[in-house]
């Protein structure tokens, strides 16, 4: 039974292995591989959040005993990542069968590896294997946000690949603090070590801690950490960007567990560091983003820079331990998810439907069926500034209410609500250019038709997001035991270290 | 012996981020795997610089050196060796297409292909010398 936690990391890497191997000339028996792979990950993610109920539990892979083996551990926040993950890839697989999948081989083997590296990310008990899996992660992502080439695929992916590169080089420095100074990579051991660390050692280690954050920051593009996220995003085909749109979580998922478990106890002052850089910082993102949405050019800009703003609302409230904060991150996180592939996924459609104009935001030919995506845009749009009734407004209803007995609270709830009015215009402005203002000259060949299977997945991601807010209630609960769980990392420890091992230093 | 190691890290950091700050994508991929040779270093000596010293227990030995910084630089090596190889590809790719080696994407480079149509026809052209 508990072996079951294997089978996130496995099943994709045999199925990318399996296509490599056999289906290698065949699109259509790479396409059953792949979408019966991912359709699998769905039933298994939702067995190990219901394991995960009756708390955490570790995996000794090679059944070393903790911390010297290699570990995976499943817990409530692991669970729940791996759930969205499995929704939000099979979605965008379903996505990418319309056409996208054929434009470049290998779309279907490295979409199963990126699925390796993201469920591995959020299963990973130590260090080390969270930075091999960022590169198995990251790896797979380059080939994605390349696939179906152009030039500007390959510049914009020069830089995107250069900034990750960048980013692991520092990852492993601050490995290498981390171990040097604890002599642990174990995260529930590092939990123990850090807290009984020595005064000498404290400056080092603070280094080495911040400078994990950091690289965090950078994956979920942190202002100033955040230049590479629209070009990157903006030229990656739109089923990778909506597989993308977990990616930057998988940095905000780190920050969460990195703080509520190794770095809890507040030794070196670095929780206390933390919580000051990183709500600020969030702000900044979120005032960036909102204006960014406002002064976008083109679809995929207004696309990218909601990612960014969503980002920074996250992390305005996943910068505190508080379990309302966490709550509220949690929930906003799913919801963010959702509703940032649906837009890149929707963008897709509608430059694809507006002819040579394609995504820029200037009047051009109608779109075919007008009323529907902009229905479906209208939807997007409110969800993603966070208008009621969509899953938005209470993410943020969420955030601010917990919020509410921070010191920061006035500014932050300023800047969360005066992002929300600038994000509202600039999607307004956006929908009103791209559906309102036709332009006198039709395209030659006319509009192209639009398939049914596409605005289909866009139409049920945004319906998630309204299954998010109608059963808000039952998902709070889940995300409140989450919260408390996350809160108490004593737990996380029992469950990974032996008793024995827990007393001696 | 601290010095000596600390100083070569030191340089090597330098003159990869120095490099890195190029415009140039030669530069850049240079500077990129001088870095990664500076974070190998600085891993070996996050083990603590020992001489001759066995890693694995041995009886009537009391002074080890600890073997898993040897083992994170082992697999740090191989990650970054498959980077760097990805990305002189993606460099060169990247020159052949649009004829220039700067990391810069200028606006003329922004053609995009979207769902239904096919790839725009200028951008499958100019392949390059090949």
């Amino acid at each position: 039974m508990s072996d079951v936690v294997v089978l996130p990391i496995i099943l994709p890497a045999i199925a990318a292995t399996l296509m490599l191997v056999v289906a290698r000339e065949s699109l259509a028996l790479q396409r059953l591989v792949s979408v019966v792979s991912v359709a699998a990950l769905l039933p298994i993610s939702l067995i190990l959040l219901d394991a995960a109920g009756s708390g955490p539990s570790a995996y000794r892979l090679g059944n070393w005993t903790s911390p010297f083996g290699i570990i995976l551990v499943n817990d409530r926040l692991s669970a729940i990542m791996l759930v969205l993950t499995a929704v939000v890839s099979l979605l965008a697989l379903v996505y990418s069968l319309s056409g996208w999948d054929a434009r470049g081989r290998y779309f279907h083997v490295l979409f199963q590896f990126q699925l390796v590296g993201i469920n591995g990310a959020f299963l990973t008990g130590d260090l080390f294997n969270l930075f091999v899996f960022f590169e198995v992660m990251l790896i797979a992502s380059y080939g994605l946000l390349l696939h179906g080439d152009g030039p500007w695929r390959l510049k914009a992916g020069f830089q995107y690949v250069a900034v990750n590169l960048i980013a692991s080089s520092l990852f492993l420095i601050a490995v290498g603090l981390i171990y040097g100074v604890t002599g642990t990579l174990n995260l529930a051991h590092l939990n123990q070590r850090v807290a009984q660390l020595g005064e000498e050692d404290a400056a080092l280690l603070r280094t080495g801690a911040l400078l994990l954050f950091m690289v965090f920051a950078t994956k979920s593009a942190l202002v100033p950490l955040h230049w590479w996220l629209p070009g990157a995003y903006s030229a990656a085909p739109a089923p990778s960007a909506a597989i993308f749109a977990l990616l930057t979580k998988v940095g905000a998922y780190s920050i969460l567990r990195f703080h509520s478990v190794a770095f809890s106890s507040d030794a070196a002052g670095i929780s206390t560091s933390l919580q000051m850089l990183v709500l600020p910082a969030a702000a900044v993102t979120l005032a960036v983003g909102a204006i960014g949405v406002l002064a976008s050019r083109s679809l995929l800009q207004l696309a990218s820079y909601s990612v960014i703003a969503s980002m920074g609302t996250l992390l305005i409230a996943g910068s505190g331990l508080e379990p309302a904060q966490l709550s509220a991150a949690l929930y906003y996180t799913l919801h963010s998810t959702l509703i940032g592939a649906a837009l890149f996924l929707l963008v897709d459609i509608l430059a694809g439907g507006r002819g040579p104009t394609t995504d820029r935001l200037v009047p051009a030919a109608t779109l075919p069926r007008p009323g529907f995506l902009g229905g479906l845009f209208l939807l997007a749009a409110m969800a993603s500034i966070g208008l009621p009734p969509l899953s938005g407004f209470i993410g943020k209803v969420a955030i601010l209410d917990s919020l509410r007995s921070a010191p920061a609270a006035p500014w932050a709830w300023g800047v969360i609500l005066i992002a929300s009015l600038v994000m509202m215009v600039g999607f307004v402005r956006a929908g009103s250019i791209v559906f309102w203002q036709p332009s006198e000259r039709q395209s030659a060949t006319g509009s192209p038709r639009i398939a049914a299977a596409p605005i289909a997945v866009v139409a049920v991601l945004i319906g998630l997001t309204a299954a998010l807010s109608v059963f808000g209630g039952e998902v709070m609960t889940i995300l409140a035991a989450t919260a408390t769980e996350m809160a108490t990392p004593g737990r996380y420890v029992d469950a990974v270290l032996p008793k024995t091992f827990a007393e001696v230093p | 012996m601290e010095g000596l190691i600390a100083s070569a890290i030191g340089i090597l950091t330098a003159s990869g981020i120095y490099l890195m700050l190029q415009r140039r994508m030669l530069a850049v991929i240079v500077g990129l795997s001088i870095l990664s040779y500076a974070v190998n270093l600085f891993l070996f000596a996050m083990g603590r610089l020992a001489i001759d010293k066995p890693p694995v227990l041995q009886p009537g030995v009391t002074d080890y050196s600890d073997p898993l910084p040897q083992a994170l630089v082992l697999t740090a090596i191989v990650i970054a060796f498959g980077m760097t190889a990805l990305i002189v590809v993606l460099g060169l790719r990247a020159y052949l297409e649009t004829g220039s080696d700067t990391v810069d994407v200028a606006d003329s480079q922004m053609v995009r292909d979207f769902s239904p149509g096919r790839p725009d026809e200028k951008t499958q052209s100019g392949r390059g010398p090949t």
